[in-house]
């Protein structure tokens, strides 16, 4: 059975994921490689940007992924995709895996974190529990609705994206967002100067100082059939990432129909109350895979961040840690 | 009486004020300048080091910029609309403040704006807000509202200016420069005080009264907006606009009285600014104070009556983290002021600018806390160890450059009373006349 998903999983982000790539990756680069002639042989029919299909060859597929989004294009999205995060609650243990992984492909210094781990406790009575918080790419983006440029937006494929070559750094995205999923680069960076990549919104890289930076859910990897890197390298399977279209989610082990999941296991959305929309579900943390205290094997720093936790206290006075 | 003898009085009583640089004025202006290089040098590092060395960060990244940004606008405002109805109805004693407060609308309304600047991230960007505008976000309201309040303000101030204007240029034995006997010929227009002139500036001056009232308002409750309409706990209130409007109004009402004392101290215009101004100015203050205490308190309380989970976090920060400011702010700010003006005797010149200096810092500190804790304080906690993530400190930049502000605004308005009389001469002048039409005219007394 679990293999079959295996394969079921692997056919869903080639073709699935391929068709919207090359729908994205702009005319210029098509039609270069219409006119290339060195090739497999073998065509396969893709979208372009203006609902065309074209034949290209199969071997040049692999470059598309990798071409340069402009700011322009990025704004566009991926075609007939709505991305989709789930995080199953019960799973984390506060491996922070995901936290470095993320770092590591953005670029982003020890403190800079677009993915989050809280440890949250709803109430007294309440076992604490990790909360890895991305951004949500909420339906009702408050920050978008705010920016007075359009430097950040709402794509058709869920994703909210920032183009800091528009944004002017009035923070009001900041101020706004009721899940404090953005930051600010305050100052300059050696690694903001680095001249052998291109700026994309779909990659947040390089960065520029003066400007909001935040989660991108990774279109880069997208377009290239990828699952987001926090999502490919979390240990414990606990982010599952997919499209809401085709109704499946995945966490690079199984994949499992998204509704389903949900459905069965009461899953929600963090402050629905709020009427933001969030595009990120959380699957309650009952039945925990891991002691909690797990998470707490970590560096002085790391733990010192929950200090207010009233859990946290409880075991300080203890002594335990 | 004769008009050009009066007039030639009237100059002659306020030429000291216009023509002479006392030592005491030079050292005055000196220290103003000092303190803008200081402010000059803190930006200067500011735009080469990055706002890292201010004292915000990812949590709070408003700071006491955006505060005095409201502070500034609240108090142009608050003269707009005073000045407003000042000229709108005709009240004999407004003659010698209406100039004081015109200045402090212009002048206030073109720094505080700069507040707004020195907080945005890419300054070398700011024309992306009018090359890619979206109308949907409440920042290209502000700068729309704020836009032409200033225009609306400036033609106001420059259509109170143009009769002393005639006044000077007319003024042979006034002893300036050449290049400035110049700029009041431009700057009076061709204007003769003709009968039919006289009707026609006051008809304009009548009309954009109304007209910079509603400025006033639009931009003073849209600025309110930019925080009500998020959702953040604390200023997701649908009495921010009028609340601001009213708190507006008292710091701005504050300021003109410590701008009405000063200036008849300094200029010794006892005849002018009388007792009766601080005694009425007074009296407004006591209303304000206590509508603002009123609109202050409805705020709170429902808050911690409701007990919504945010909403008492926030005041968890608010007593746990600024008890005192917030007993400055919403107590002492309040109640002093109050106490202090409820008192007949206490309404003296002295006692009245006490009260105002006490609403004004009252009033600051109450924006401080409108802006800083609820950022302190978002709906998910924030966990981190970095001290100056989870608490806002302004460093010496952040106040060299909000003094700046002050002393800008002090150096200007020196300035500008160094080129006007500060009170209108020919404000005096129709004064005059009217007051021997309705002697000769006993009717008019009714």
């Amino acid at each position: 059975m679990e293999e079959k998903n295996k394969s079921s999983r692997r056919k869903f982000l080639k073709l699935g994921l391929i068709s919207g790539a090359t729908a994205l990756a702009g005319n210029t680069i098509i039609n270069n490689l219409i006119s290339d002639q060195d090739g497999s042989g073998v065509k396969i029919k893709v979208l372009t940007p203006d609902g065309q299909m074209v034949e290209v060859d199969a071997e040049h597929l692999n470059k598309y992924p990798e071409a340069h989004i402009t700011p322009e294009e990025s704004r566009k999205g991926i075609p007939n995709r709505k991305f989709v995060m789930v995080i199953d609650l019960a799973r984390c243990n506060n491996a922070r895996v995901c936290v470095e992984a993320c770092q590591k492909a953005h670029n982003l210094d020890y403190h800079q974190e677009f993915m989050k781990i809280q440890l949250i406790q709803d109430h007294k009575q309440a076992n604490p529990y990790w909360f890895p918080k991305p951004c949500f790419h909420c339906d009702e983006p408050s920050c978008v609705k705010v920016c007075p440029t359009g430097a950040t937006f709402k794509r058709d494929d869920n994703i909210v994206l920032v183009d800091t070559t528009r944004c002017i750094g009035c923070k009001f995205c900041i101020t706004s967002c009721p899940y404090s999923a953005r930051i600010f680069n305050w100052g300059h960076r050696e690694v903001y100067d680095r001249k052998d990549v291109k700026y994309s919104p779909e990659t947040s890289v390089p960065g520029t100082e003066g400007t909001v930076l935040k989660c991108d859910f990774c279109p880069d990897m997208l377009r290239q059939g990828e699952l987001p890197h926090c999502v490919r390298s979390c240990p414990m399977g606990v982010l599952y990432f997919g499209d809401i279209l085709e109704d499946l989610v995945t966490n690079g082990e199984e994949t499992v129909q998204f509704s389903k999941l949900i459905n069965e296991r009461g899953g929600y959305r963090y402050l629905e109350r709020l009427g933001a929309e969030p595009n990120v579900y959380y699957l309650p943390p009952v039945e925990k895979q891991f002691p909690l205290e797990g998470g707490l094997d970590k560096e002085d720093e790391i733990i010192e961040r929950y200090k207010n936790v009233p859990y946290i206290q409880e075991l300080k006075k203890q002594g335990k840690i | 009486m004769d008009k050009a003898n009066r007039q030639r009085e009237l100059v002659r009583e306020f030429s000291p004020t216009i023509e002479k640089y006392s030592i005491l004025l030079k050292v005055w202006i000196g220290i103003l300048i000092a303190i803008i290089l200081v402010g000059f040098y803190a930006f200067y590092l500011q735009v080469t080091k990055g706002h890292e060395i201010t004292g915000m960060r990812d949590n709070v990244v408003w700071g006491i910029y955006i505060i005095n940004f409201i502070f500034f606008v609240g108090i142009s405002y608050s003269g707009a609309f005073i000045s407003g109805v000042l000229h709108y109805y005709k009240s004999p004693w407004k003659n010698a403040i209406s100039r004081i407060i015109e200045i402090m609308t212009v002048l206030s309304l073109v720094i505080g704006p700069v507040f707004i600047l020195l907080c945005i991230g890419r300054l070398d960007r700011l024309h992306y807000l009018f090359l890619y505008p979206r109308i949907q976000s409440p920042i290209t309201w502000d700068i729309i509202a704020i836009m032409t309040d200033l225009i609306g303000c400036f033609i106001f101030l420059y259509l109170t200016f143009i009769p002393d204007m005639a006044v000077l240029r007319d003024s042979q034995d006034l002893n300036v420069p050449n290049w400035q006997k110049k700029v009041y010929k431009f700057l009076a227009f061709g204007y003769q005080d003709t009968p039919e002139q006289r009707k026609t500036i006051h008809k304009l001056v009548r009309s954009m009264s109304i007209m910079i009232i509603m400025l006033a308002l639009m931009a003073y409750s849209v600025l309110a907006w930019i925080f009500s309409l998020t959702i953040q706990p604390g200023w997701n209130s649908t009495i921010f606009a009028p609340y601001f409007i009213i708190a507006g109004l008292y710091s701005g009402v504050g300021v003109i009285i410590i701008l009405m004392f000063l200036i008849r101290e300094i200029f010794n215009l006892k005849h002018y600014i009388r007792k009766i101004h601080f005694f009425a100015s007074g009296i407004i203050l006591l209303i304000l104070s206590i509508l603002f205490g009123y609109f202050t308190f409805t705020d709170y309380f429902a808050k911690w009556f409701s007990h919504k989970p945010d909403d008492i976090n926030l005041l968890n920060t608010l007593f746990n983290n600024y008890f005192w400011e917030f007993i400055f702010a919403n107590y002492i700010g309040v109640i002093v002021p109050v106490i202090i003006l409820l008192y007949r005797k206490f309404r003296t010149p002295l006692g009245v600018t006490i009260a105002a200096v006490i609403s004004v810092l009252g009033l600051w500190l109450n924006r401080y806390l409108i802006v800083v804790p609820t950022l302190e304080t978002p709906f998910i906690p924030i966990q981190d160890t970095r001290p100056e993530f989870l608490y806002y400190t302004a460093t010496w930049v952040e106040y060299a450059l909000s003094f700046t502000g002050i002393a800008a605004f002090c150096l200007f308005f020196t300035l500008l009373i160094k080129f006007v009389p500060v009170i209108p001469i020919q404000g005096i002048i129709e004064n005059e006349e009217e007051a021997e039409l309705s002697i000769t005219e006993p009717n008019n007394l009714q």
